[in-house]
């Protein structure tokens, strides 16, 4: 039995917290203990939007690559995109990215399948085989590319829904971004780099909430970037539609005024927005308009970001940061309290990935799934806070709040004393863990 | 002058300094041996990721009459491959001890990525980057109209008060972005008339007056008619319907051109599509001075070079 002692938690109240057999448990002896003072013991983070590259990528993360980074910041679940190679369009790769991930132990890994084969937006996958795979896949998206087809965005909401399953829709008009490679405003024009416009994001989420309600589907939109994507939202919920929203740390944190000197680790996509799009997107996370903070964590080799503007590839790691991001936007600002954060990174996206566990995090009986964070830490960014394949992170130099002290998955530690545990240690627990 | 990444870094004294150089260097031209032995021992290297012979040969007639060796380096991809990395490419040209890298690449920033790479530690000239800037172009553009403006008598002189129309494809153009930035330094009025459709979104912005339509700005009486290349390749993207339609609505035709003022001025940065955007009979009236701009890139360029490499440091930082 562990015993971590005076954790606030993200109620504000202090607590000690025991954990026996993989579970929050009642008082009893401890066999090893952490100091926790002045720590805030936050349930597991769940991210709902996680590039794990593997199959197929692995030059840029693997799954177990992915999962230290993802421990390392505080995360005990990820849900792993589809753009793999090949892509998790079949119950056979959906179960291989899951397996993985069980093996390995970090965190867990949930995979996403893709709402059409090869994402190639033509025909549905076999949405009902990857559901009732072991996977039990319930989020489906083609993440990287949007479901343009209006029929087939339909059809995609209707199918999905027999599963108990979502689609989570990365929302961009094909025709209205093509070769887009920044916002598109008064800087893209200065900077001659083709525009990404906001209309291009707003268009697809207003047809898509309006095709949910329709059919009486549930709908995620991935990635929200802009002040009208907030308001097309808050209407469609104020309308009922069952729809729900995500919004990445650096779409809180960063502006489209860092692409000006062209440098390619802020190419990201959709791209970084004005700063009214950033304060329309903290207010509308801080009134529920926007569910969840998600991080789009994108790895990608050196060489992908070694180049042109315009050459490079778009993404940001962001596994390690989200915390200290969030804080930095969101906490630290008087937009969220500890509370919400627990709910916008944690309960909530579980309850939309339909994760089990995540409810009520601190009661006695449920998965140990928690972290300990000291948010008066603060340190400046750099590559040794990386733990991914990837260096592509838009904070290297920057000075970022807070830090991930401990890390505890299914009852056992990922991350110690702000040290990642040991591969072969955490593989060798989950596998006595699993049974 | 450590680099050359865009006419946006150039201050009025800055600007009015290179074309005081650059004025020099005309004289040069003048001369039964046109070679100065200023850059002796400098290499300059032609960096190439686009094809443009005229910008690549206006730099090459530039370095070597300052006495630089000049080297071509086309770095062009082919149909089958994606061409050199500019990483790689920029670090074979640090270990063959390139001073200056001249850089015409098909994407925006490329020149100022290089500059801030650290992969090479030559002094960058921009010639044309994208949709970006292209400095050099607009640099001989305002010496050509300094010198229509103010003759001999020019040294020292800016474009304070002189109207300056550009007609035609801002949106893809980088000379018409350094062009803006650049004559708005030097006290020029600038104004920008194109379809909608070929305008950048926040170009309300800009140091500029927009109109759409051609007949007022040339009923205005511009002292300048700059118009830009029109890229065939627009019409199949819904900018403009037919050549027909654009080159009625906003090329300068005979009787466009006639209505201009005595004293007005015609410039292209070419090359033209004579019957689109410029008649035949525009571009070669006593009014256009495409030529004179083509003569007054060699010494711009030369300028250029020569700030960048003589060490002396006296113009810009």
């Amino acid at each position: 039995m562990i015993r971590i002692t005076g954790a606030t938690l993200p109620d504000g109240t202090r607590s000690d917290i025991f954990v026996a057999n993989g579970r929050i448990a009642p008082p009893g002896t401890p066999t090893t203990s952490i100091d926790a003072d002045g720590l805030i013991a936050l349930p597991g983070l769940v991210d709902l939007h996680t590039h794990l590259r593997e199959p197929g990528f692995e030059q840029s993360e693997t799954v177990l690559s992915g999962s230290r980074a993802a421990a390392s910041g505080g995360f005990t679940a990820v849900h792993a995109m589809a753009n793999t190679m090949p892509v998790q369009d079949t119950a056979g790769v959906v179960e291989q990215v899951q397996s993985l991930g069980d093996r390995h132990g970090y965190v867990t890994v949930r995979p996403i399948g893709a709402v059409t084969v090869g994402l190639a937006g033509e025909q549905l996958a076999e949405i009902a085989a990857m559901a009732r795979s072991r996977a039990a896949v319930r989020i489906f998206s083609d993440d990287g590319a949007c479901v343009h087809d209006a029929l087939l965005m339909r059809r995609a909401l209707e199918y999905v829904k027999t599963f108990d399953g979502v689609v989570a829709q990365h929302s961009q008009d094909p025709r209205l971004t093509h070769d887009a490679q920044m916002n598109e405003g008064v800087l893209s024009g200065e900077l001659g780099l083709a525009g990404w416009p906001a209309v291009a994001e707003e268009s697809i989420i207003a047809r898509d909430v309006l095709l949910a309600q329709h059919v009486g589907a549930r709908l995620h939109v991935c990635h929200v970037s802009t002040a009208g994507s907030v308001d097309v939202i808050r209407w469609a919920k104020a309308r009922g539609v069952n729809v729900t929203a995500e919004v990445t740390p650096h779409h809180l944190l960063l502006t489209e005024q860092l692409a000006a000197g062209y440098d390619s680790r802020f190419k990201v996509n959709p791209p970084l927005r004005r700063d009214d799009d950033v304060a329309a997107l903290r207010a509308g996370l801080a009134d529920g308009t926007i569910d969840i903070v998600a991080t789009d964590h994108a790895p990608h080799p050196v060489e992908a970001k070694e180049c042109a503007w315009d050459e490079a590839a778009f993404g940001m790691v962001g596994l390690e940061s989200a915390l200290s991001v969030v804080q930095a936007a969101v906490v630290d600002t008087g937009h969220l309290n500890w509370a919400d954060v627990a709910r916008v990174f944690s309960a909530k996206p579980a309850q939309i990935g339909r994760l089990d566990g995540y409810a009520n995090p601190f009661a006695v009986g449920s998965p140990a799934n928690f972290t300990l964070y000291d948010p008066a830490a603060s340190t400046v960014f750099g590559i040794e806070h990386l733990h991914g394949k990837g260096v592509n992170s838009p904070y290297l130099g920057r000075t970022l709040p807070g830090r991930v002290v401990t890390t505890i998955h299914n009852g056992y530690p990922t991350v110690s004393d702000g040290l990642l545990v040991d591969a072969d240690i955490v593989a060798a627990t989950a596998e006595a863990t699993h049974g | 002058m450590r680099h050359l990444l865009s006419t946006r870094d150039l201050d009025r004294d800055t600007a009015v300094g290179i074309l005081d150089v650059a004025a020099d260097m005309a004289d040069v031209a003048t001369r039964e041996v046109k070679k100065l032995p200023t850059l002796r021992g400098k290499t300059v290297v032609n960096l190439f990721f686009e094809d443009s012979t005229r910008t690549r040969v206006s730099f090459e007639v530039a370095a070597k009459r300052l006495s630089a060796d000049v080297i071509n380096f086309s770095a062009k991809g082919s149909s089958i491959s994606k061409g050199e990395s500019l990483k790689d490419t920029a670090q074979t040209l640090a270990a063959m001890g390139a001073d200056a890298v001249v850089i015409r690449h098909g994407s925006s920033g490329a020149p100022r990525v290089l500059a801030d790479s650290g992969w090479i530690d030559a002094g960058i000239v921009n010639a044309g980057d994208g949709t970006h800037e292209h400095p050099t172009q607009a640099l001989l553009d305002a010496f050509t109209m300094r010198r229509r403006l103010h003759g001999n008598a020019a040294r020292g002189k800016d474009l304070n008060g002189l109207r300056v129309t550009i007609v035609g494809d801002v949106l893809h153009s980088r000379v018409a972005r350094s062009n803006v930035w650049l004559l708005g330094a030097l006290g020029a009025s600038v104004r920008i008339v194109a379809p909608a459709t070929l305008l950048p979104m926040g170009i309300e912005e800009w140091p500029v007056e927009v109109g759409y339509d051609l007949d007022e700005a040339m009923d205005a009486g511009p002292d300048v008619v700059m118009m830009l290349r029109i890229q065939a390749e627009r019409m199949s993207a819904a900018f403009f319907p037919t050549a027909r339609e654009y080159s009625r609505q906003w090329g300068l035709d005979d009787e466009r051109a006639a209505r201009l003022p005595a004293g007005s001025i015609v410039m292209h940065p070419g090359p033209m599509n004579r019957g689109l955007e410029i008649s035949a009979g525009a571009a070669d009236s006593a009014r256009s001075v495409v030529l004179e701009q083509v003569a007054n890139g060699v010494s711009i360029r030369m300028a250029v070079l020569y700030l960048l490499l003589s060490g002396t440091g006296e113009v810009g930082a």
